[in-house]
């Protein structure tokens, strides 16, 4: 993909009340990119794809469009559109005068206006509805009115708010669909936000992590699945199993009390990382040869595979597995060094990664067995130590 | 129980309507007695509207129902678009509180204070005869404004915020967007705002009493200047008018409310269905 920058946002900062929403984001948009904006609610997504399309002026930074600062121009006089988490449709218009309503404005010949609307109602699948009532639609036809309705007056950038987040399961898969097959056949540049990690994954080309008003990372899907970050970006995209870890030395690394190749390089020696291994990635073995041993915790049926939570030395490790185990049987488990990833200490640190939360029993104990396992890994990060000055 | 209960909404239907029913009757009987009804006639009716001065009263009435109804509902409406984008939160309510403050008002507190600021800003303008149709127009004006704001308000709330960004979205300019997308979707908190506005101007009769100029007479007025004397069966005629033209503009007012009602039944139901 070397297409040109369409958007470029640069140093970007909006706060509310004191409270900072946005804290310098530097983003850049490639021309006919899908890029999607994802985080939890109130990490500033949302804020984001509203400074693009034109409804908030930041505190500071620039909004660039094509090569041209854009920040005090209003939404009305910018080639973006956008598609309201509900729709907006306009009530009191039917579906043809919705579709029409940017085209009129821009006071487009009639004929020319009917054989748009005809060919964008073609497009979103939706011929032979002009004359309904919008509101006489369902949840998926109107968000497809919402649809034609941007993309009638040919805009650069389309930007999507959550826009199937009320939606149900089966037609949010379908309109994924759909919408990256609009997005490739016209070759406009989507901005999507979603809190959806698989929709994000299954339909980006590039992916922006945001939390607390700042971009966490940005890459393709399989960049930010396979290595993320930090701790956030691990746990919020996809399931993850993050413990505290120390590099010995490139491409060796030692966490839950043992030690393991894998093929990270680039750290200095003895230094404390964030060790992430994804469940699906951990293969059950005998416990005779495993490298780690524990109990069964926990069993879940997902349908094609179970979820087991597996208790080793008090961590609680999630692991995906297509064999069933029971609750208490102890089980071995082996991880192969390209299932390792290593990731530099951030402030989300000991955040995230642990699966406690899953075992019962574990509610009543909360408060101790957290200080229990902190001295813990304490111990642990001071025996290494210790042994290092040994050698 | 099913005849309990018809029987004591007959009761109440009569309580209410009895004396209205009485007046009716008594509004067609063919002589001026108020025990014996006579036989069934036009007479009075007729007298009503060969009655000069009772017509330029109606005239003068609807004259002044028509154009106050209209200045408070553009600026009702307007204010309350105002009120609605506020972005304090504080402010917006303390200004709607001081809004609604004269419809709870009593109409002889609203109607003293008004002819009190009338005739004190004419003195300060060295005027000795201020009170006129203008400073009732003022009046009707002011009571009126309250109660289309009550009515357009809610229709503002009930728009989905989204619908004017989705306009700009477009390409509207703020007025158009205004004008394209806002006004339609409350246009029938508009309609009802201006009706019941109408309706309240037309039988005021407090507030008019104490701001309105020897030279102007509106008929609850004149009705009430004329029962000081002996009140003739035409008066009967004359009310039983004006209960009926009140009447169906109450009928337009619900109507308008039913269909609104409706039309936001309607996204209720579609945003369920998303």
């Amino acid at each position: 993909m070397e297409n040109n920058i369409i958007i470029e946002l640069k140093n970007i900062s909006v706060s509310f009340d004191g409270e900072k929403i946005l804290d310098s984001i530097d983003l850049y948009i490639r021309d006919k990119e899908f890029v999607t904006l994802l985080g939890p609610s109130g990490c500033g997504k949302t804020t984001t794809l509203r400074i693009i399309g034109g409804f908030l002026q930041p505190e500071g930074g620039e909004v660039i469009f094509d090569g041209k600062k854009i920040n005090g121009v209003p939404a009305y006089k910018r080639q973006v559109n956008t598609i309201f988490q509900r729709y907006a449709l306009f009530p009191h218009l039917n579906v043809f005068d919705n579709v029409a309503f940017g085209l009129k404005v821009r006071k487009v010949p009639k004929n020319v206006i009917a054989d748009k609307v005809a060919e964008m109602l073609e497009l979103v699948n939706l011929k032979g509805f002009d004359k309904r009532k919008v509101s006489s639609l369902s949840g998926g036809q109107q968000q497809r009115v919402a649809i034609a309705r941007a993309l009638a007056i040919d805009p650069k950038v389309l930007l999507l708010d959550e826009p199937l987040a009320a939606l149900d399961l089966k037609l949010r898969k379908d309109m994924q669909n759909e919408l990256k097959n609009i997005q490739q056949k016209l070759g406009i540049t989507f901005i999507y936000v979603t809190h959806d990690q698989e929709e994000a994954l299954s339909m980006s080309d590039t992916i922006v992590v945001m939390d607390s008003g700042k971009i966490q990372q940005i890459g393709s899907p399989t960049d930010v699945y396979n290595e993320p970050k930090n701790a956030f970006v691990a746990d919020f995209i996809g399931e993850s199993n993050i413990l505290d870890g120390v590099m010995l030395r490139d491409k060796f690394v030692r966490f839950a009390g043992a030690d393991f190749v894998c093929v990270d390089s680039g750290y200095s020696t003895n230094e404390n990382v964030d060790v992430v291994i994804r469940p699906e990635d951990v293969d059950v073995v005998s416990p005779e040869k495993a490298m780690l041993r524990g109990d069964v915790t926990n069993v879940t049926f997902k349908g094609v595979y179970y979820e087991i939570i597996v208790d080793i030395k008090g961590f609680k490790w999630m692991i995906q597995t297509t064999r069933f185990y029971e609750v208490g049987q102890t089980i071995g488990l082996s991880i192969e060094p390209n299932a390792i990833h290593i990731m530099k200490k951030s402030e989300y640190s000991g955040k995230f990664g642990d699966y406690s939360s899953f075992s019962e029993e574990y509610d009543t104990l909360d408060v101790n067995t957290e200080e229990e396992e902190d001295t813990e890994t304490q111990k642990i990060d001071d025996e290494t130590e210790e042994g290092l000055s040994v050698e | 129980m099913k005849t309990a209960q018809r029987v004591y909404t007959a009761l109440i239907f009569i309580l209410i309507y009895a004396p209205l029913a009485v007046m009716i009757l008594f509004s067609f009987n063919s002589t001026s007695s108020t025990s014996v009804f006579a036989g069934l006639s036009f007479k009075w009716y007729r007298e009503l509207f060969s009655n000069s001065d009772t017509l330029e009263a109606l005239k003068n009435t609807l004259l002044l129902a028509f154009v106050s109804s209209i200045a408070a509902t553009l600026l009702g409406t307007v204010t309350a678009v105002g009120i609605y984008r506020m972005r304090s939160r504080v402010t917006r309510e303390i200004i709607k509180s001081v809004t609604n403050i004269p419809m709870m008002n009593p109409d002889i507190v609203t109607g003293v204070s008004l002819m009190l600021l009338f005739v004190f800003v004419g003195r300060l303008l060295g005027r000795t005869n201020t009170l006129s149709f203008w400073t009732l127009l003022i009046s009707h004006i002011t009571f009126n404004l309250p109660y289309v704001i009550l009515n357009v308000l809610p229709k503002l709330r009930q728009t989905d915020r989204h619908l004017h960004e989705a306009a700009l979205d477009l390409g509207c300019s703020p007025v158009e967007a205004f004008m394209k997308v806002t006004l339609p979707a409350i246009r029938s908190g508009i309609v009802s705002g201006l009706l019941m506005a109408f309706t309240l101007s037309l039988d005021d009769f407090i507030i008019s009493y104490y701001t309105v100029g020897a030279d102007f007479q509106t008929l609850p007025l004149k009705i009430y200047a004329m029962t000081k004397k002996t009140v003739k069966p035409d008066m009967y005629a004359l009310s039983s008018v004006i209960f009926f033209t009140i009447l169906i503009l109450l009928m337009l007012i619900n109507m308008a409310g039913m269909r609104s009602d409706n039309n936001s039944n309607g996204s209720k139901k579609s945003k369920k269905k998303v």
